[in-house]
C-alpha cells in the first residue's frame, strides 16, 4: 500500500504530502506519525502540505488529529506551505485548525519550530535552576 | 400587398412625414434640444425613414427580426444606446419612435378615407410595426444602462480591493464599503495570493472606510482572518471606530481570538515589532544627508 515518508532531521519529523491524500492513506499517515513520534522522542512534527490542492473535511480533521495526538506524545506540530485555496476551502468548511501553528513555507516552519523547543528549553532549565535553589 | 401600400405612403410623402415627425418629437417634449442639435434629430428621422421604407420595399413582413430588417435594427439599437449614454430617459427614447404614429396615421387617414376597411388593416399593421420598433429600442435602452451598471460594479470590486505592501513582509488592506459575501470572496483571494507571492508575515485588515459592521460582515472579517492564519500569518485588525466597537459588542461578536488596533498606526507598529523592527527618531548628530528631492 502507497505510504507518505516520514524523514526525522535532528529532533524534527518532517513530512511532505505531495499526491491527493485519500482517506485510507490519512490514517495511515496518522498511524505511522504517531508510531515515529514515540519512537524517535521527536520534539517537533513539520507538515508541508504545499502540494496538496484539494482538501475535503475529513482531511482537514485529520490534521487537527494528527497535531492533538502530537501534542499529547510532546511533540509540537507546524503546518506548512497551504494554499489559498485550500485555506478558504478550510475556513467556509468551517475547520479553522485551532491550535495548530501554521507557517507560510518550510523555512519560516522550521524557524517556528526551533524558537518553541528553546523556549521549552528555557522553560524546562528555568525550572530546574528553581528546583536547585529550594534544595 | 399592406407593406406596400405603407411603402408607396412613405416614399410619396418622406420629406412631410420627416418634417412632422421631428415637430410631432419636439411637442412631445422629448427632443430634448440640450442634449441633442435639432438638425442632428432631423438626421436621425430622415436616416429612419429611409431604411424602413427600404425594410417595407425589399422584406414587406413585419417581422423584424428578418435580415431585410437589419438596417432599420442596426439604426435602432445605435440611436437607443446613444441616447441612453447621453443621459435621455426611457419616455423620450421610446417617443422617439412613437412619435412616427400621428403623422404617419393622420396621412393613412387621409389616403383612405374613402375605405374604412382599408384604412383599419393599414392603421393596425403600421402600429403593430411601431410597437415593435419601440420595444426593440426600449429593449436596447435598457440593455445599454445595465452594461453601464454592470461595468461599474466590476469597477468598483477592483478598485475597492487594493493590497497594499507597507514594508517587506507587511502588507495592509483598507477595505472600502460595504462587505458582503462576493466582495469577501474576492478580498480573500487577492489577499492570499499577495500573501504566497510576497512571503507575507503580517497582514493589516483596516476597515476605517467600512461604515458598518453586522454579524455577517463580522463573520466574513473572522473568516479571513482565519484563512490568512492557515497559510501562516498574522491578522490585525485595525481602523475599528467607537460606535462600530460599541455594535460588535451589543451583537456579542467574538473577536478576542483577533488582534485589533483602532487605528492603522497602531496596527503598523505591531507589525514592525514583528519583524524587529523599530520606527527610531533620527538626531541631528546621526542625521543623514538629506536625500535631493525632499
Amino acid at each position: 500500500m502507497e505510504r507518505i515518508p516520514i524523514l526525522k532531521m535532528g529532533d524534527f519529523l518532517i513530512v511532505t504530502i505531495q499526491v491527493d491524500m485519500h482517506d485510507r492513506l490519512a490514517l495511515a499517515l496518522q498511524d505511522d506519525l504517531t508510531t515515529k513520534i514515540s519512537a524517535t522522542n521527536a520534539k517537533g512534527v513539520l507538515i508541508d502540505i504545499s502540494s496538496l490542492e484539494i482538501v475535503d473535511s475529513f482531511i482537514g480533521r485529520m490534521l487537527s488529529n494528527i497535531s492533538g495526538m502530537a501534542r499529547i506524545l510532546d511533540a509540537q506540530t507546524v503546518l506548512t506551505g497551504m494554499q489559498p485555496a485550500v485555506a478558504i476551502t478550510l475556513v467556509e468548511l468551517g475547520l479553522s485548525l485551532p491550535g495548530i501553528r501554521t507557517a507560510l513555507n518550510v523555512e519560516r516552519g522550521m524557524s517556528l519550530l526551533r524558537a518553541s523547543l528553546a523556549e521549552s528549553d528555557d522553560a524546562t532549565s528555568e525550572d530546574d535552576v528553581d528546583a536547585s535553589h529550594e534544595m | 400587398m399592406s407593406d406596400t401600400q405603407l411603402h408607396d405612403l412613405i416614399s410619396r410623402h418622406e420629406v412631410d412625414l420627416q418634417a412632422e415627425w421631428a415637430k410631432a418629437i419636439t411637442s412631445a417634449g422629448s427632443a430634448r434640444e440640450d442634449l441633442m442639435k435639432p438638425e442632428e434629430l432631423r438626421l436621425q428621422c430622415s436616416d429612419l425613414l429611409r431604411r424602413l421604407r427600404q425594410a417595407l420595399k425589399h422584406g414587406g413582413t413585419h417581422d423584424l427580426t428578418g435580415p431585410e430588417w437589419k438596417e432599420v435594427r442596426e439604426m435602432l439599437v445605435g440611436v437607443s444606446r446613444t441616447r441612453a449614454s447621453q443621459g435621455f430617459t426611457p419616455s423620450e427614447t421610446a417617443n422617439f419612435v412613437f412619435s412616427l404614429k400621428e403623422p404617419l396615421f393622420q396621412r393613412l387617414r387621409s389616403e383612405l378615407s374613402a375605405k374604412p376597411a382599408q384604412l383599419a388593416e393599414e392603421t393596425w399593421s403600421a402600429s403593430t410595426l411601431i410597437d415593435k420598433m419601440g420595444l426593440l429600442t426600449m429593449e436596447t435602452f435598457q440593455q445599454a444602462r445595465e452594461d453601464v451598471i454592470r461595468r461599474q460594479q466590476e469597477a468598483m470590486l477592483e478598485l475597492s480591493t487594493p493590497v497594499v505592501k507597507l514594508w517587506d513582509g507587511i502588507l495592509a488592506l483598507p477595505l472600502i464599503g460595504t462587505l458582503d459575501s462576493a466582495r469577501t470572496q474576492v478580498v480573500m483571494e487577492s489577499l492570499l495570493q499577495r500573501v504566497v507571492a510576497e512571503g507575507t508575515v503580517v497582514v493589516i485588515l483596516d476597515i476605517t472606510g467600512v461604515p458598518t459592521v453586522d454579524t455577517l460582515v463580522a463573520q466574513h472579517l473572522l473568516k479571513t482572518v482565519t484563512a490568512a492564519r492557515l497559510m501562516g500569518t498574522d491578522c490585525i485588525i485595525s481602523g475599528i471606530r467607537p460606535q462600530i466597537a460599541q455594535t460588535i459588542v451589543h451583537l456579542g461578536v467574538d473577536l478576542t481570538s483577533v488582534i485589533t488596533k483602532a487605528s492603522l498606526a497602531d496596527a503598523f507598529k505591531i507589525a514592525l515589532a514583528r519583524r524587529n523592527l523599530m520606527v527610531v527618531k533620527r538626531t541631528a548628530a546621526v542625521a543623514a544627508p538629506v536625500p535631493a528631492g525632499v
